[in-house]
């Protein structure tokens, strides 16, 4: 009896610590969408509150289509497809110049192939932050500013996707290159039919990994976009932020509800695709 | 490389070049330009520059402001660090064990992962408004005037708490996966030697997640020096003035905005080295790792 009794109470803590822990995660963004769902008036009077009003189509509306500043271009939906190139561009990128490189490292007698392997390792050591000016000198004097490479290729300098598909590369048996040989195929017959199609699950992995890291990039956007048009989502909140600082009657519910449909994709796909996410971000991380 | 390799003259060539003409224009020139520039002294209006030796450096680090930027980063990253990991182990090791509901927990605590890092600040900056924040509100019930933006003090707390939130999620996700690579019957072994709850985990989970535990303190490092640079600059709506900023946020401050190229540059070397230093410190951790299974 009393062992079952401590039992359930022992339960009942871990679930509340568990539900305190999900209330913390949940309720900020919840606080949000309710901001959004009222006035502007309302809001700026009372901050958040418990009853959700009826405003969501109209602030969803102002988020998706209305625009500041002096062109008028960074409306929700030009800030949200640039984040889907810059995203996509960012993930396929670097998996495709990743396995290039990992292959070539991996299934060559290359002679300089040590040296290669630490040109390219190096990287891992320095983040874009600690050399953050320098590079947007050399993305100034290539006159990429305000393009969507000078977005990409300067955030793909950094070898996670190649040392990933290494370690993935060395673990796949001897054996299955033998074969292949045998069999007569060639370096890039072997690469387009076996080993591409082998690493589907990693591919699927790092890109989820790859594309949520590209799409939430905040301070190389805000060096490197300086035209309205060409802001990401999560670039051009800070821009809607300082807007409503100088301003009467700030627009919490085009800001906060901008702020939802910023985080809303990338969230999504660790929802749905947990497996592969937690497989992309545990095994590319050591 | 494979036993059973291919050898072909160019093709390897040609799967290496991206990569490395990606690496060698935006990370090695970059680089190495940032080093030589820490030691010149540029003119602000691009009329050249001097060689001024260590002199960036010695600047720097009479700087009062530097210092006390430096100060706030180190007691930022040690607070960060330290709440982050210790409030994600104990909701792994809870989500761990429930039975009920295990999945639904997981993916609540896990989400938040992908929220980017200014959205995080946006949140900060609601909970701790002037007029309304609910927090704001909670604390001024304990007699708390929280004033944020305004006062050192509580700017600091606001940051350190939205950094704490974001990366909670990471850090439960590395735990979840260590507390689920201990072998079941490593488990039932202790359930059968240790009768209390605690005495199990401080006897047999903790040295077991050890490995993951210093894994996350590099990663949690990197992250508040970092990552957190999107969290600070919307708390502090771009106004740096006399809020606290760690040392990335003031590279970017004093370089991109005040022009003063050397100096950033001497910054921006100190924090290379830091983090080769981190690096170096985690390969080691790495090499010697344990592996129980």
């Amino acid at each position: 009896m009393t062992v079952s009794k401590r039992f359930r109470w022992s339960a009942v803590l871990d679930h509340s610590i568990l539900i305190m822990g999900a209330l913390l995660m949940i309720l900020p963004v919840v606080m949000l969408l309710q901001m959004a769902s009222t006035t502007d008036v309302h809001t700026m009077k009372n901050g958040p509150g418990l009853v959700f009003g009826d405003q969501l189509p109209l602030n969803f509306q102002k988020a998706m289509f209305k625009a500041d500043g002096f062109t008028g271009a960074n409306t929700g939906v030009r800030m949200l497809y640039n984040s889907m190139i810059l995203g996509f561009g960012f993930a396929i990128g670097k998996i495709v110049v990743g396995m290039m490189a990992a292959y070539a490292i991996v299934y060559f007698r290359l002679r300089f192939a040590t040296l290669a392997f630490w040109v390219i390792f190096t990287t891992l050591l320095l983040p874009l932050e600690v050399r953050i000016l320098p590079s947007y000198e050399i993305v100034q004097k290539l006159g990429m500013l305000n393009t969507y490479q000078g977005l990409i290729i300067p955030l793909i300098a950094s070898a996670t996707a190649t040392f990933f598909f290494r370690q993935f590369f060395r673990a796949i048996p001897e054996e299955l290159v033998e074969a292949a040989r045998i069999d007569g195929a060639g370096p890039i017959k072997f690469f387009v039919d076996i080993l591409v199609p082998l690493s589907r699950t990693m591919i699927a992995a790092m890109f989820i990994i790859m594309f949520i890291y590209g799409w939430n990039q905040y301070l190389w956007p805000t060096m490197i976009t300086t035209d309205e048009g060409m802001y990401t989502l999560v670039r051009g909140i800070k821009q809607i932020t300082q807007v409503n600082e100088g301003t009467n009657l700030p627009e919490y519910g085009r800001s906060n509800l901008l702020s939802i449909i910023a985080i809303l994709p990338p969230v999504l796909i660790v929802i749905f695709f947990q497996r592969w996410f937690v497989k992309g971000l545990t095994e590319s991380d050591k | 490389m494979k036993r059973a390799g291919f050898s072909h003259r160019w093709l390897p060539i040609l799967f290496l070049v991206p990569q490395l003409a990606i690496i060698f224009v935006f990370f090695y020139w970059p680089a190495l330009h940032a080093i030589r520039s820490s030691f010149f002294l540029q003119d602000p209006f691009g009329f050249g520059e001097n060689f001024v030796g260590l002199k960036n450096y010695t600047a720097m680090f009479k700087s009062a402001a530097y210092m006390r930027s430096a100060w706030f980063t180190v007691i930022f990253t040690v607070l960060v660090t330290v709440l982050s990991l210790s409030i994600a182990l104990l909701l792994a090791v809870k989500a761990d064990k429930v039975i009920r509901g295990a999945k639904t927990y997981r993916t609540l605590l896990m989400w938040a992962y992908a929220v980017a890092p200014p959205v995080a600040g946006v949140i900060g900056l609601v909970l701790f408004d002037q007029s309304w924040g609910p927090i704001k509100d909670f604390v001024a019930l304990f007699g708390w005037d929280f004033r944020l933006g305004v006062n050192y003090f509580d700017t600091a707390f606001a940051m350190i708490f939205v950094s704490v939130w974001k990366q909670l999620p990471v850090n439960f996700i590395f735990f979840m996966s260590g507390l689920q690579s201990i072998p079941k019957s490593v488990r039932e072994a202790a359930l059968i030697d240790n009768r209390s709850a605690s005495g199990r985990f401080w006897d047999v989970t903790f040295p077991l997640l050890a490995p993951t535990g210093f894994f996350l303190l590099i990663t949690n490092i990197t992250y508040a020096l970092f990552d957190t640079f999107g969290i600070i600059d919307t708390i502090v709506k771009g106004k740096p003035g006399n809020n606290p900023m760690t040392l990335v946020y003031k590279v970017y401050v004093d370089g991109f905005r005040g022009n003063d190229l050397g100096g950033s540059s001497a910054q921006s070397v100190v924090l290379m080295i830091l983090v080769l230093a981190l690096t170096v410190f985690q390969f080691r951790l790495v090499e010697r790792r344990i592996h129980y299974t």
